[in-house]
């Protein structure tokens, strides 16, 4: 079974998108400002925990654990979420699983759906699939509100609208909620949303949702939120439906003492995000009567396979990578032209789609290293990078006989980096032939082929002297 | 659909190739060496959950224990609350009088919308995060119950303050993962960072909070 492209497929290369994206300059104006908020309060908040680091490895090793042995904890979720009254499904691929929520959804002979923001929904395209039978979607949480409204696309995990400020959130309101005396307090524009979802709340039968965390030896789920529109989605609708990532297991109920104190603190710097709803199958006279759970693949087993890229799956999608991205910082979420934007989608995106349908992601980082130091459960992800840019010269290899400048260059590289008088003869070279190019000390165009090494930074020039000649003419 | 399940399962095998046949999960080694308990002394500890509860922009009291019924009262009168949301199990002398309780014989969701306030009991509290957690236990009720109405009012003994998240995590064992105990972490009211970043209070959940933590 093929797996087909995200929605919102890379066809274009980020490096394109970025150059549009750049040319915005409100947009690069509210991204620079919220990341930069957001960053200085995690700091804050990560700095006052004592053990964060211990955190951290435990956190990594718990969901290195689940990825190893992930057959046996996915037949035991599966066991503990029946016994407790729910009914599990099985999905190979986006199509499989858009077909089981939709399924279910007609069943109840609902019109339309409240859902809870996720990622893993945008991922399958749902809403179109409920569209198409007639089901309206609503989107519960306010930012997603505000790209559906807007007929916008998602720049952010946790906040969808990140790239839209408030006064261009309450012209939206005014025009679609027909609001005429909307003022563009923050307060009063969360007003307005409630107000709007109240009512769909009260009559809704059915609700989808994400999972951020599923215990297996007990079926717990957890949705950890802010808004109450989660808690709303989780309790009052008859039916439930929860799509999850094969990944998003943690084994015992212990674990969550590990999670609830990482992602709150780097996702929206919070000691604890306001509401987190824990339910385990169907409670008598509490909440939904029927309750679902899907276990989505689409993708999950092909970045399993890889024993270097599957660190990947460990994430919690906080987004503290995406806020700590210089390169994120300026482009927005939309240049990336994914449901995972930022350094994990550049390691995730490519990774589920296979890399000849993503081959730009895996360039769409400066390799700083941020993402990693800030990252909750410790993805290596500058070193995924790397290793899918090798992945991808390799597939271009393959492909067709010619293998590109940067193939040709990364092989001549290789052969002149594997022996010390090889590589000395190449600087002795490298010294005559840049005579042409270095202006200044650096060199700001390079010819032909190599000019795109250069479009977007200076080089700089082998030394006069390199430090083995020096340490030679020294003794 | 179970084959989809045999596909997944076995591709799932064949991608963990790399992992030894004899290797099992427990032995993936995961270190515990975070604190797992908090030595602060009680008075301290309570004083820090009172200090992150009111962070959160929530309105948190304490009381001593035989001011509990006053402090309920003055409450429910600085805000006008006539009608008020209790679980059957609420205690009778926590209801001030002149308000009426709607105790939740299965109350519709219009009755929950409708009313002025909630007033429940917690499972525990934390003072390394100021969260109060409802685990469908004592004077607490069902879920719908303390997130339909506008104002929450939560009574939390200081035995039930725990000092870090593992406590609290350890303290729940016995009753988490039953299928008649769903439980909800509340920290603060509901917000939203969605504006700008910044947190807004106010969304979808009730959007006061009010914490009175009692002596005992
Ligand atoms: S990769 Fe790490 S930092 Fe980035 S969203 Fe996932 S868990 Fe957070």
């Amino acid at each position: 079974m093929t797996v087909e492209p995200l929605p919102t497929s890379p066809a274009v290369p980020f490096q394109e998108s970025a150059r549009v994206a750049l040319a915005n300059t409100q947009l690069r104006r509210n991204m620079g400002k919220a990341t930069q908020t957001i960053r200085g309060k995690r700091a804050n908040s990560v700095g006052e925990l004592p053990d964060w680091q211990e955190l951290r490895e435990a956190g990594r090793a718990i969901k290195e654990r689940v990825l190893r042995h992930l057959d046996d904890y996915l037949v035991q979720i599966e066991e503990s979420v029946r016994r407790a009254g729910g009914h599990v499904h099985w999905a190979r691929d986006a199509a499989e699983a858009r077909s089981i929520v939709v399924e279910i959804a007609k069943r109840h002979g609902t019109k339309e759906v409240v859902k809870v923001k996720s990622l893993t929904t945008d991922e399958i395209g749902l809403n179109p699939a409920l569209q198409a039978e007639g089901i309206e979607p609503i989107e519960t949480d306010l930012a997603e509100l505000i790209v559906q409204l807007a007929g916008d696309r998602s720049s952010h995990f946790l906040v969808p609208a990140i790239h839209k400020n408030r006064s261009e959130i309450r012209e939206l309101f005014k025009r679609k909620l027909g609001l005429e005396h909307l003022t563009d307090e923050p307060k009063a524009l969360a007003g307005a949303a409630r107000a709007h979802l109240r009512a769909k709340f009260l009559s809704a039968k059915v609700a989808v949702s994400g999972v951020n965390f599923g215990v297996a030896d007990s079926g717990t789920v957890s949705v950890v939120e802010s808004e109450g529109n989660g808690r709303m989605c989780l309790t009052l609708p008859e039916v439930l439906v929860s799509v999850m990532g094969l990944e998003k297991i943690i084994p015992t109920w212990q674990d969550f003492e590990v999670f609830l104190q990482l992602l709150p603190r780097s996702s929206t710097a919070e000691r604890m995000n306001p509401y987190t709803s824990l339910w385990t199958g169907v409670a008598r006279g509490d909440g939904p009567k029927e309750f679902h759970l899907v276990l989505l693949d689409n993708g999950r087993t092909k970045v399993l396979a890889d024993p270097m890229g599957r660190q990947a799956l460990y994430c919690i999608r906080c987004s503290a990578c995406l806020n700590i991205c210089p390169v994120y910082e300026r482009t927005g979420g939309h240049a990336y032209n994914s449901v995972y934007p930022g350094p994990i989608g550049a390691i995730l995106t490519p990774q589920l789609a296979g890399v000849d349908n993503a081959p730009s992601l895996p360039y769409a980082s400066s390799l700083c290293g941020a993402c990693y130091d800030v990252c909750p459960v410790k993805i290596n992800i500058p070193d995924v990078l790397v290793h899918l840019r090798g992945k991808v010269v390799r597939s271009k290899q393959q492909k067709g006989g010619w293998p590109g400048a940067e193939g040709l260059a990364m092989k001549f590289l290789a052969r002149v980096f594997s022996g010390r008088r090889s590589f000395e003869r190449a600087q002795r070279l490298g010294r005559l032939a840049q005579k042409a190019v270095v202006r200044d000390g650096v060199i700001s165009k390079l010819p032909g082929e190599l000019a795109g090494w250069t479009a977007m930074r200076d080089a700089y020039p082998v030394a006069p002297q390199t430090f083995r000649e020096w340490w030679e003419t020294r003794s | 659909m179970s084959q989809a399940r045999l596909e997944i399962l076995r591709r799932v095998r064949e991608a963990l190739r790399d992992v030894p046949a004899a290797e099992t999960a427990e032995g993936v080694a995961v270190p515990r060496d975070y604190r797992r308990a908090d030595p602060t002394p009680r008075e301290e500890r309570i004083a820090h959950f009172v200090e992150r509860v009111a962070e959160y922009r929530a309105i948190v009291r304490r009381v001593g224990a035989d001011g509990l019924a006053d402090a309920i009262a003055s409450a429910c009168a600085a805000r006008g609350v006539r009608t008020l949301v209790a679980a059957a199990d609420v205690p009778s002398s926590w209801i001030p009088p002149g308000v009426s309780a709607l105790r939740d014989d299965l109350l519709t969701n219009e009755q929950l919308n409708g009313a002025d306030g909630v007033l429940t009991g917690c499972a525990l509290g934390i003072a390394q995060t100021g969260t109060i957690v409802l685990d469908g236990g004592a004077a607490q009720g069902r879920r719908a119950l303390s997130l339909l109405p506008d104002y929450h009012l939560c009574v939390v003994r200081e035995d039930q303050v725990v000092g870090i998240v593992p406590e609290a995590v350890a303290a729940l064992a016995g009753s988490a993962g039953l299928p008649d105990r769903p439980q909800t972490w509340i920290s603060g009211p509901s917000a939203t960072s969605d504006i700008e970043l910044n947190r807004v209070e106010g969304v979808h959940g009730p959007r006061t909070l009010e914490v009175l933590v009692v002596a005992g």
